[in-house]
């Protein structure tokens, strides 16, 4: 009944209305201002800019010293199919493919597997088990590529010294065949928490009569995970892909960090390592900005492939109900 | 063109920005920075990270009150310069001072980021340096970008009380080299007499020195690679034989492994410079007065030929607008029986400076004190040190050299050593010509 009241207090003030939705029509972009001077200052102005860095390039004229020997010109798509046609670029791409095949299934299985624990009615302690398992999360991923790093030195490793004491022959992890495993678990101690955690977090607002009318039917435990969970929470999973899989794409604290400390981790390991090599290593800021650009094509790409694959299958028509 | 000039503006504003906010937490009357020289007070800042460098300029800043110097801690080289170049592409907030490793010289000046200062310098200066340390400033022509203030001419590090406990005798030649590390390895095969890293390229650059190779070269206009000469090859296949065998590690240095590895007497050997001290009494306290140093082994019977491993200038940049004060105070530091002094005592360098060495010098470092000869040796060991020129591009083979020698080492193969080599020269060459370099073949 008061719902009814204000529309007509303003038809019978026409004037004041009219200036009323002027001043609407200002406001939301009085209010978008902040937000659209920090994209625009922030995000859009340097991606534009290493879009244009992108097609430049630095020429050297003799024996390029003393000033004025370089030359900033336009090199059209000479950057790209430099950055296209590198076997380095290739072969990091091929790495990561495999980090992320090795990474991702296992992380959001874990995730997974976490989150119904503890939203199982049995769990006892769920804050502290919760906690512990966010807790890596917390901790930034150069920090704990130095902790694992001691761990995986065989000579001052505790493990190795307990493998040792055994007497056991345990390969270096950080020799090139495991090397990616290596990398792979230090994201997955990491990241489990934090997927966890969101998985966790849809779980609990299943409505619990759902949960009544399973058992009511007689669906065990682990019949209301796999029939009624894990279905509901399928747009969790399917976020935390998307995300996990960017992550993948932009891996680059934990080998950086890594390298160092071994013979098998390049200085080209990870598409970001190439990309950091070439600006801050070689000095070439313009094939870093074209190699840039293609990596957050391709993350673009495989984000919208991927999006478009779960909505037309099965798994989003959950939410669409 | 307009676009990239309106962001260099917006950088070089926001920089500065950056910088008055940070400047103003300093002193409060730094503002007033007065037209060049006469009378006024003038500011320098100093990017460094060498030891004791602040001890030093704090003696410097008391004696003279008209020119005070701020030195700003860097990480290290490779952070420090890429935070310079940074500063010298956005217009501004390049310190006044800077320190340069030998090897990043040429690319500094071939981005236009260190100033000559042939003008400004006291006469006689050149003078004080040894001819192949001076070229590294000057590189072979009439310019000068920077005083050299400590070089690392390499030498043999070895654990004497274990050499004794063996029976081993300290290698005057590459060939006795190797067969002390087989002996020591047969005779405990969890010893090492050294490890081949593929992590130190300065370090292989040094070993390639000693056998004669110059990575780089300068034909008129056109610059010249040798990576892929024969001193190369010969000391690549050297050293991939010996980690085949098996008789040297392949682990890089400077991880927490071989610390652990040389605290524990695992490693037996080290090939190093001048600097070894200090690092060792960092690394392997627990080994103090253990170790002796002798002259590098060598390819020829009765040679004394040697190379560099490390070693900086000091150069004024070319956004400083205090040339003369600062080249006053760099002559001061790196070529001044004063400075000097306070080079070796406070930062236990190793000047560059040969008339203020036997004064600076007299006593061995601390953690050699069962050397009494040590810096004599030392001077000895330095006159040989064989020419280099050090190329635009170091970072570039620098790291190749850490991924295709990585490689090599991990698989143990001589072979592939040599292949390291020629992928080294190719990355090197191509990387020169993609940026517009004249290369002669």
């Amino acid at each position: 009944m008061t719902t009814l009241a204000p529309p007509r207090a303003a038809a019978t003030s026409g004037p004041t209305r009219r200036r009323g939705s002027r001043r609407r029509g200002a406001a939301p972009y009085a209010f978008l201002a902040p937000a659209l001077t920090l994209f625009t200052l922030f995000l859009a102005l340097p991606i534009g800019y290493a879009v244009y860095l992108s097609f430049r390039t630095e020429i050297v004229q003799g024996l390029g010293l003393g000033s004025g020997a370089r030359q900033e010109v336009w090199a059209g798509f000479a950057n790209y199919t430099r950055a296209l046609q590198d076997p380095e670029f290739l072969a990091s791409v091929g790495r990561v493919a495999v980090y992320g095949l090795l990474l991702v299934p296992t992380m959001l299985g874990l995730a997974l597997l976490f989150a119904l624990l503890l939203d199982s009615r049995r769990t006892r302690a769920t804050g502290f088990s919760r906690i512990s398992i966010f807790l890596p999360y917390a901790v930034p991923a150069v920090i704990a590529s130095l902790l694992w790093g001691f761990l995986y030195l065989p000579r001052v490793s505790p493990f190795y010294y307990v493998f040792d004491q055994l007497g056991w022959d345990v390969p270096e992890v950080m020799s090139s065949g495991l090397v990616v495993f290596a990398i792979a678990n230090i994201g997955l101690w990491g990241g489990v928490g934090f997927n966890m955690i969101i998985i966790y977090t849809a779980l609990k607002s299943i409505p619990t009569e759902l949960y009544e009318a399973a058992r009511l039917d007689g669906a065990s435990e682990l019949m209301v995970a796999l029939r009624i969970k894990i279905p509901i929470v399928m747009p969790s999973l399917v976020l935390t892909f998307l995300f996990s899989m960017i992550a993948t794409l932009q891996v680059f604290a934990e080998p950086m960090t890594l390298r160092p400390l071994s013979n098998t981790i390049s200085t080209t390991w990870s598409p970001l390592m190439k990309v950091y090599r070439d600006a801050f290593t070689r000095g070439d800021i313009y094939a870093a900005s074209a190699t840039s650009v293609v990596i957050a094509l391709a993350t673009f790409a495989f984000s919208y492939l991927f999006l478009r694959l779960v909505q037309d299958g099965r798994a989003f028509s959950q939410e669409s109900k | 063109m307009r676009l990239h000039t309106g962001i260099r503006v917006a950088a070089a504003v926001a920089a500065t920005a950056l910088l008055a906010t940070a400047c103003s937490s300093g002193s409060g009357d730094s503002g007033d920075d007065t037209a060049d020289g006469s009378g006024g007070k003038v500011e320098l800042t100093f990017w460094t990270w060498a030891p004791g460098m602040e001890e030093a300029v704090a003696v410097w800043n008391e004696a003279n009150p008209d020119i005070q110097v701020t030195v700003n801690k860097q990480d290290g080289g490779d952070p420090a310069v890429t935070k310079l170049l940074t500063a010298i592409q956005a217009g501004s907030g390049a310190p006044d001072l800077f320190q340069t490793e030998y090897q990043k010289i040429p690319t500094l000046v071939s981005e236009d980021a260190l100033a000559d200062i042939a003008d400004v310098l006291p006469d006689g200066t050149a003078e004080r340096f040894a001819e192949g340390t001076w070229q590294s400033v000057t590189l072979g022509g009439d310019a000068v970008y920077g005083v050299p203030q400590d070089s690392g001419p390499m030498q043999f590090y070895y654990r004497e009380d274990v050499f004794q406990q063996y029976g081993l005798s300290v290698p005057t030649t590459w060939e006795q080299y190797a067969q002390v590390a087989e002996q020591l390895h047969t005779a405990d095969p969890s010893k090492y007499l050294g490890t081949f890293s593929a992590n130190d390229a300065g370090w292989f650059t040094g070993l390639t020195q000693q056998a004669g190779a110059s990575w780089w070269g300068i034909d008129g206009d056109a610059w010249s690679v040798d990576i892929e000469s024969a001193p190369v090859q010969k000391v690549a296949e050297y050293w991939g034989g010996l980690v085949e065998k098996g008789v040297i590690d392949n682990k890089p240095m400077y991880t927490p492994e071989w610390n652990a590895a040389l605290n524990d007497g695992s490693q037996v050997g080290w090939l190093s410079a001048i600097w070894a001290p200090g690092v060792l009494q960092g690394n392997a306290p627990d080994t103090a007065g253990k170790w002796k140093m002798a002259p590098m082994p060598q390819w020829e019977e009765g040679d004394d030929a040697t190379g560099n491993w490390g070693g900086s200038a000091t150069s004024v940049t070319s956004q400083s607008t205090h040339k003369a004060e600062a080249a006053k105070f760099i002559a001061w530091l790196n070529a001044s029986q004063e400075g000097v002094n306070l080079l070796v005592s406070e930062g236990g360098l190793y000047p560059a400076d040969i008339p203020s060495q036997a004064e600076a010098l007299s006593s061995p470092p601390e953690f050699f004190s069962n050397q009494a000869d040590f810096y004599t040796l030392a001077a000895e060991t330095a006159k040989g040190v064989q020419p280099f020129t050090y190329g635009p591009n170091v970072n570039v083979a620098y790291s190749a050299y850490n991924d295709e020698f990585g490689k090599a080492a991990e698989a143990k193969q001589a072979s592939l050593f040599l292949d390291a080599v020629t992928a080294m020269q190719a990355t090197t060459v191509d990387d020169l010509e993609n940026q517009g370099f004249t290369v002669t073949k």
